[in-house]
């Protein structure tokens, strides 16, 4: 498998979307129910994609670190909007979890 | 209004990329030690950054590479996963300056993350000045790209508990973009929830990491758009 052809594909429907848009529907409006469609799409692959996925993302059989870096990262972001702090936070969650039973 | 100089436009857009770019650099570094961790080839990594330019994407992009699932379920999910970009650049093709030719257009598009697209929707009152975006846009690429060779370079010298610890940066950094928006939205945390649900059973069904986000995303999104069809209509 080129890996390189796998870029290239990642990029062009990455940039399709940026671009079309800008393009083509500088004066159109969207239905309702597609907008709302869309506006919602963020959540709902955000969700998807931390859970269960997070529980794996320290080892296998290992979800210690995981959680622990995981309810950091909640309770951070919860009360600071900084996400460089919050990415902080849950990395070093989990990194004291992983020295702890290492 | 003021007329402002290009030289100007392009200076303030600088300036309002900082924010960005303080963001940006940890999170490429994270990318850029996580994709060598992950045992993905440098000159990849430092490609995707380079062309896909898109965090989320890149950082599941290389999960799945790892987790070994097809070309199909990446560019799909790369896809899915960037569909929201289509409402943001509709928005901002509406508030870009007259100026702008096609052309323009088509750069500019380039740079459209969630970012750039917050902090250009609340700049200015009138048109955007597309020497403010090019400003913004060059700044925050420029730094998710150091970003992405720091983290490449950086990678070799820690040690296992560390890099082990970073499997979860992206997963944090998803948590940490999520939450602001579902304390203060409804239909944000009940299709969330949605979508954990529903890509939890297609993970115990044994459907493939890569489709289980898919189905999920487009499901929930859909039920979503159902349910809140009248609450947040703006």
């Amino acid at each position: 498998m080129n890996l390189i052809y796998l870029v290239f594909a990642m990029a062009f429907v990455t940039y399709i979307p940026r671009m079309l848009p800008m393009v083509l529907l500088q004066n159109v409006n969207l239905p309702s129910y597609v907008k709302q469609f869309m506006k919602l799409i963020p959540f709902a692959a955000l969700g998807a994609l931390i859970f269960p996925g997070v529980l794996s993302s320290t080892g296998a059989n290992h979800m210690e670190p995981a959680i622990v870096g995981c309810s950091m990262a909640i309770l951070l972001a919860w009360f600071e909007r900084n996400l460089i702090i919050v990415v902080a936070g849950g990395i070093a969650g989990a990194l004291v979890m992983n020295l702890l039973f290492a | 209004m003021n007329q402002v100089s290009e030289k100007e436009n392009f200076l303030q857009g600088v300036k309002a990329a900082t924010p960005i770019a303080v963001g940006y650099i940890p999170i490429a570094i994270t990318f850029g030690l996580l994709a060598k961790s992950l045992g993905i080839p440098s000159y990849v990594s430092f490609l995707m950054s380079l062309l896909i330019y898109a965090g989320a994407s890149q950082f599941i992009g290389i999960n799945l590479i790892v987790l070994g699932a097809s070309w199909w379920e990446i560019v799909v999910t790369t896809f899915i996963l960037n569909l929201r970009h289509f409402l943001m650049t509709a928005t901002l093709s509406q508030k870009l300056e007259k100026q702008a030719s096609r052309k323009w257009r088509m750069l500019l598009s380039f740079g459209i993350t969630d970012e750039t697209f917050s902090v250009s929707s609340f700049q200015s009152q009138g048109p955007l000045p597309r020497y403010f975006s090019l400003g913004l846009n060059t700044i925050a690429f420029v730094s998710w790209n150091i970003g992405t060779w720091l983290g490449l370079f950086c990678a070799s010298g820690l040690p296992d508990t560390v890099k082990s610890s970073m499997g979860i940066a992206l997963y944090v950094m998803f948590i940490g973009l999520l939450i602001p928006q579902v304390k203060k939205s409804k239909s944000a945390l009940v299709v969330s929830l949605l979508a954990i649900t529903i890509n939890s059973l297609s993970n115990w069904l044994g459907i493939s990491n890569g489709w289980g986000i898919i189905i999920a995303t487009v499901f929930s999104a859909a039920i979503g758009a159902q349910l809140f069809a009248r609450e947040e209509s703006n």
